[in-house]
Formats: C-alpha cells, structure tokens, sequence
C-alpha cells in the first residue's frame, strides 16, 4: 500500500490498448481521493501503433505534469517489450506491473529485428525495481470475452495495490467507459483485482 | 466546481465562459481537440475550416460584425494564418479576437521545431502562455478582455505539453452575450488595410504596443514569487511549472504574457537576485529582449535551443552549472538497451494508402509525399516517398519536377483533406502551366492522422449538419485537368494499371484512390487465413507493411524462411494482402455453417 504525499505512475503501452483511458481513470481515482493531479500523454500521429506512454502525478501539489527518470512509484507496462523500452523510469524502490502480452512490432514481424525474450525482460525489471508483478491480463479480458476491457483488467489489479476504495474504482469506471458496456468493465475491474 | 481537463479542453471551456460565439480552425496536432471539444458547448458556432487562413478569415470577420471569435491552429498552420492575423492587427476589431497556436518542442507530429512567439514580434499583437489547463481557461477569457481593450487579436501559445496534459481546473459560468448583432460597421478607413488607410494605422499599432507593455507591469499573471535571492528564474509556460519543480528554492518571475514584456518587472526581479536565468524551450524569445534592456542573464548558453526541457534535463543542466548541489542530481535508475527494436506508427491494417505504396515502392518511381497518415509511406518497407515539406506542398514539387526534364516520371501523394487545404491551387498552376506528372488524390473521405474530423469532400459538419458534399473527380474536371482516374484502392491491379497510364501521360494527370479509412469504414469483414501448405515464404506480403502479417514458426522445407500468419485480431479482411500473394495461400475464411 502507498499512503505517501505524493504517487506517480508511468503507463506504458502500444496505440490502441487503451492506455489513455486507463490513464483517465487512474486520474479521476487520485483526484477524486482529494489529490492534485496532473497527467500527460503522447497523442496524434504516435498513437497509430505506436508506442504510448501516459505520466499520471497524485500528490498534494503538482507542478510537473512529467515525471522525471527514476522517480515513478509505478510502472504499470500493457506489453513486455514497451514496459522494458520505459524501464528508466520507475524508482530502484518502485512496482513494476506488467501485463502478459507479447506485440511484435513490424520491425519484427518483417524479420528485421529480434523481440527480446521474455525471460530477459523480467530479469532486468526485476532488477530495475523492488517488486514486479506479472499478470495475465490479456487472457483475464479474452476470457471476459472482450480484448478491449484489458485496460480496466490492468486497473483493477493496480487498484490493489493502492489506497482508494474499491467503491469509488468503480464509480470512476462506470463514468469512463461507454454506457453499453458497463456492466462487462466493471466484471473485468473485479477480475483484475483477483489477480494480484 | 473542479474538474481535469486537457489544456485544449480548458481552452474550449475558456472560449464558453468568455462569451465566444463563433470558433473556427484547421485541424493539426496537437490542436485539433480545442474545437472537437468546442462543440459541447451548443452556444458557439464552430467549424472546420478548410484551412487556417480561412479560419482566420471567418473569425475576423465575425470580430467585425460584432462575435467575440477563436481561431485555433497548430504550430505550422500559424505560417498559413499569419497572412491574414497580420491585417486584423492593423484593424482592430469590433469583438474580442483570440488566436490559439499550439506548438510541437520535441518534435513529436510536427515538421519542424519552429517557435511561434516571434509571430507576436512580427506581427505586433500580444502573446499570452499559458502554464497549466486553469491558465489555458483563464487566458481565453484575460485574452477577449485584453482584445477588445485594445483593440486588437490576442495570440494564446500553448504546446503540445500544456494542450494534452490535464490538470485541475475550477469551472466559472458564461458572461451574457448578446443574441443579435446591429449593421456591419461602415469604417472603412479602420477595416481597409489599403496602403493610404494601413499607412495611418500603423502608428496606432505602435502607440497600442507601447500601451500594451505598460499593461504588462500589471497583468495578473506576470509575478514574482520570492525565494532564495541567489537564483532567480525567468519562465513561462508548461517549462515554469518544470522548473519550479526542480529548483524548489530559487526565485522566480512567472510570465504569463510574454510579448510585449514587463520591463520593470524585469528589472526589480533581476536586481533583486545575485544570478538571473531565462529557462525557456526553443527559441531565446525572452532572453533576446532581456539582453536588449542591458540585463545580464544566462540562457541558450547552457539551455539547448532543440527538443522539449523535460524536468531530468533541466536537473543534469542545474547540476552541471552549479545551481543545485551535486546530492539533487540525475537520480539512479535502470536503464532499458539502446537497441531495442522500435515501434514507429504503421499504416493499420484496412488502411486504403497500403496499396498505393506498395505499387510506388514496386514501379520505383520518384514522390513527392505531403502531410497526412501517408507520410508513413516514407518508411520501410515502402521507401516510397522522397519529399514532405508542408500542407499541399506536393504538387508544387512534383509541378518542379516535371519542368526539370527529369529521365522518369514522378508523382505527388496527397490525401483529400489536405488537397482542400492547399493542393487546389497548385493543381490549377500546373494545369495553367502545361505541368507533366501524376497526383494521387488519396481520398479516404476524412481527416484521418489527426483524428478523423471532416472536410468539404465528406457529408457531415463539425456541429453535426448535413450537407452536400463536393465531389473530388468533378472539382478536379472543372479545374482543366485532361487526364483523370478514379480507381478503388483497394483494387490492386486496377491501381496499377491506372498508374502506369497516367505516368506514360504526358500532361497532368490525377488519379483519384478511393477507399474508406478503416476507422470511418462501416463495413469490417472477417480476418482472412493463411493455407501454409501453399506459402513458400516468399515475403511478397510482407511488402505490404501490414502490422497483421506476421511470420509464424513453420519454415519452408527448402529455404528455411517463416511462412505468414495474419493475426486475426487485427485483420480487417481488406483483401489486398490476397491479391499480391503468387501462389493464392491466402485467402478469405470460408462461411461457418451455424
């Protein structure tokens, strides 16, 4: 559990895993718990498979809305190969969570280049911050039967790890996803709370 | 009430709350969510123009008749506005006028890294930047006050860490305006910018610069906040909010509007610190007019003029010229390989653009490439574009290239959004001018790159009207042009063909690729398969640079190459993948029976 004055979470992905709404909702959760808050993403022509990154900043009063090198208390990775690219960021006594899935880049779909094994990048993450987790959160949404509900799996199992109740988590989810699929996003919050 | 909103939502909410009624710009990154969230509020008008100049046209024009008005662009569409932001300088206005610019430091979706504050210089107008969303609102509605004081356009500066970092912004209501507009004013010695009228008023732009900087002195956001006396930082923008963060005890003076600047302000700040710093990115804008006053202050010699100052590289530079200890330096952190393959944007899977770069990569032919998603077709494995300057640029090279009697024939790629903006007009001249070369119209029916907003080839307005939608292959007819195709994109051999002929045309020919972005297509089908017994791993497909083909883990017997998979998750099922495959592995999935 953190309870510090200030928290600040990295969120690495690919375009289209819904890193940017994740982030929104871990902001809404910190503001909402009575923090500043600021939070920054690369948006435009980066987010077309790109890699993405989103910096969300709790504390009392935020400044930067950056986190600098070796400052984020959580490193929250959608995918190995973009939780491994933003490794510079997390503090030597932060969390790292990562999400099981693998996305070959087209650099490595077309044999130009070699995706790093897996088992490489968990060792440098492990060395890289003091807890790591690993979560199947891919197949938690697959199995809710809808790949698209991975960012709320993500945010779930973060949720545990972290102060706010359960009951406003869920609030802010309900308020962020659309209408149609609340009830399918809150199952994949619930389940991606299980999984830490 | 507080709420989080983006710099470019607060922008939004700032023209609300200041009375604006009529909004209009040009999409571009990253400014382009300023006017998509303008249209939750039902009481502005707003539009997309077709490009900036324009917008800043309409705007003016609304000032005149009495609308408080925005225009928004992003950093590079400034160069297209300016032209007409210059003689509402000149003119004043009847209604509160402010321009939105955002900027790209660093480079991230911009063709170049320029800094739009030497517009306020040249252009002789205000130039307000905001450091976080409360400003972004706040500056709207200090900026329409500020122009109908002074009669003239305001200039907002944000960038693109201010327009997409959200921060906590405490919402006001909207000031009454009015609902009816008397007579368009008859002044027409203030609103002709004819030579003998312009020439009486440019001392009263002068006299309103002079006026505006003794208005600095005492504008709200100028201040100085007192810490230690032996650093004392000049900033502005989202780079004060980093810098403060980084040198917590230093003095600073936090400039909200930095042209024309405070000057007094200025020097009370700098005789009260033992060392002066101007911490701004890009351009020296603020140091250069310091310097000029006499004032010695450290800036560009230590704090580089490209790419953003993020708060690390504002610690490493601190450290190295000693205005913080060496203990408050870089702090430790892992750091990933330096090799790792990188994820540079693709074209997606269904993209209409895929099939022309493939045929331009295979025919070898020279292009003259303009802004949009395919400028992607720049990159491997297509290589096949070797020019982008700026917006409709292309047929004005390619135009070059034909009268330079080059050994091959060239063509120019352009996306239908952007032949509105500006590829009109050198499409004409080339036809005037018995221009040889082929353009291809790319017509996708949207803005695509910077988020799908619309345009007169499409049926639907920003505030949701219908309307007629002008056809491309008509336009381009009546404009003269003699040769003229009009080609589904996803129809390989078709564009091939048609390629082929127009490139053996000696004139202008245009080629109209049609084909839906995939994210307006209404009509996804199923993902296609891969028959391996008949791969032979040939890679032709890989040629493609679809992000669904993928390579599996079962090799040809002879040569030991993969064979392709395509991810059925990320197929659309376009079917142009089908068509160039020579041995017909892949294929469409046959119907289930249920």
């Amino acid at each position: 559990m953190v309870s510090t004055k200030s928290v600040d979470f990295l969120i690495a992905g690919v375009g289209g895993q819904g890193t940017v709404v994740a982030s929104d909702i871990l902001s809404d959760v910190g503001s909402e718990s009575g923090y500043d808050v600021k939070k920054s993403d690369i948006l435009g022509l980066a987010v077309r498979g790109g890699s993405v990154v989103s910096h969300v900043r709790w504390a009392e009063q935020v400044h930067a809305p950056m986190i600098e090198e070796g400052a984020a208390h959580f490193l929250v990775g959608f995918e190995w190969l973009e939780t491994f690219r933003r490794l510079s960021y997390v503090h030597p006594k932060g969390t790292i969570m990562v999400n099981d899935c693998r996305l070959d880049p087209i650099t490595v779909s077309s044999g130009e280049a070699d995706y790093p094994e897996k088992e490489k990048i968990l060792t440098e993450l492990k060395k890289a911050a003091k807890k790591v987790y690993v979560i199947p959160g891919l197949q938690t949404a697959l199995d809710i039967g809808n790949a698209r509900t991975l960012n709320i799996v993500v945010m779930g199992a973060l949720s545990r790890l972290l102060d706010p109740s359960p009951s406003l988590w869920e609030e802010v989810v309900r308020r962020r996803v659309p209408k149609k699929l609340v009830d399918l996003n809150l199952d994949a919050f619930r389940r991606g709370r299980e999984l830490i | 009430m507080r709420v989080l909103l983006s710099g470019n939502e607060a922008i939004a909410r700032g023209a609300y709350e200041a009375g604006i009624q009529i909004a209009a710009g040009y999409p571009g990154t990253p400014s382009s969510e300023i006017l998509e969230a303008m249209t939750q509020y039902r009481e502005i008008y707003s539009e997309w123009s077709v490009n900036e100049k324009v917008a800043m046209d309409m705007a003016a024009g609304a000032a005149y008749s009495g609308r408080r008005s925005m225009v928004t662009t992003k950093q590079v569409g400034m160069n297209v506005l300016s032209d007409s932001l210059f003689y509402a300088v000149y003119t004043g206005l009847e209604a509160g006028l402010v321009v939105v610019t955002a900027d790209d430091p660093g480079l991230f979706s911009t063709q170049n890294e320029q800094d739009n504050r030497h517009y306020a210089k040249l252009g002789k107008f205000p130039l307000l930047e905001p450091a976080d969303s409360q400003e972004c609102k706040d500056f709207v509605i200090a900026g329409i006050e500020l122009s109908e004081r002074f009669d003239t356009p305001v200039v907002l500066r944000t960038t693109m860490r201010t327009s997409h970092s959200k921060s906590m912004v405490t919402l006001g209501e909207r000031v009454l305006t009015k609902q009816e507009v008397g007579p368009f004013p008859r002044n027409p010695e203030k609103y002709n910018c004819m030579c003998l009228w312009a020439k009486k008023r440019h001392p009263v732009v002068e006299q309103r610069l002079l006026d505006l900087a003794a208005y600095a002195e005492t504008f709200p956001w100028n201040r100085i906040e007192w810490g230690e006396r032996k650093l004392g930082i000049i900033a502005s923008g989202v780079v004060y909010e980093y810098a403060r963060e980084v040198f917590k005890n230093a003095s600073f003076l936090k400039l909200g509007m930095t042209y024309p600047l405070p000057k007094n302000l200025i020097r009370e700040f700098a005789k009260g610190v033992r060392k002066l710093v101007v911490i701004e990115e890009l351009d020296p804008f603020i140091e250069e007019q310091v310097k000029a006053m006499g004032i010695k202050v450290i800036g560009k010699e230590i704090f580089p003029a490209c790419d953003e100052l993020l708060p690390q590289t504002l610690r490493r530079i601190g450290v190295e010229a000693g205005f913080l200890p060496k203990r408050e330096g870089g702090k430790v952190h892992a750091s990933p390989p330096e090799n790792l393959p990188g994820r540079s944007p693709v074209l997606c899977p269904g993209c209409p653009h895929r099939t022309s770069f493939f045929l331009l990569n295979k025919m070898k032919l020279p292009v003259a490439g303009d802004i949009g998603c395919y400028n992607l077709g720049a990159l491997p494995p297509f290589s096949a574009q070797h020019t982008m300057g700026a917006m409709g640029a292309s047929i004005g090279v390619l135009h070059g290239m034909g009268k330079s009697g080059l050994p091959e024939p060239a063509v120019a790629t352009i996306g239908d959004s952007t032949f509105f903006h500006a590829g009109i007009p050198p499409l004409l001249n080339m036809v005037h001018n018995k221009g040889v070369g082929t353009v291809i119209i790319m017509d996708n029916s949207t803005t695509a790159m910077t988020g799908h907003q619309d345009h007169p080839g499409i049926e639907t307005t920003l505030m949701g009207e219908k309307v007629k939608k002008v056809d491309i292959y008509e336009l381009v007819k009546a404009m003269g042009v003699e040769k003229i195709l009009k080609v589904n994109a996803f129809d390989v051999k078709a564009m091939e063909m048609a390629l082929k002929d127009c490139t053996s045309f000696k004139g202008t020919a245009v080629l109209i690729a049609q084909g839906e972005c995939v994210f307006i297509s209404r009509n996804p089908q199923p993902a296609y398969e891969v028959d391996l017994d008949l791969c032979t791993a040939c890679g032709i497909c890989s040629r493609m640079g679809c992000p669904a083909i993928v390579k599996v883990n079962v090799v040809h017997e002879r040569t030991g190459k993969r064979k392709t998979g395509i991810d059925p998750v990320l197929c659309t099922g376009c079917d142009v993948c089908r068509q160039v495959c020579p041995t017909g592995a892949i294929r469409k999935p046959e119907k289930k029976v249920a």
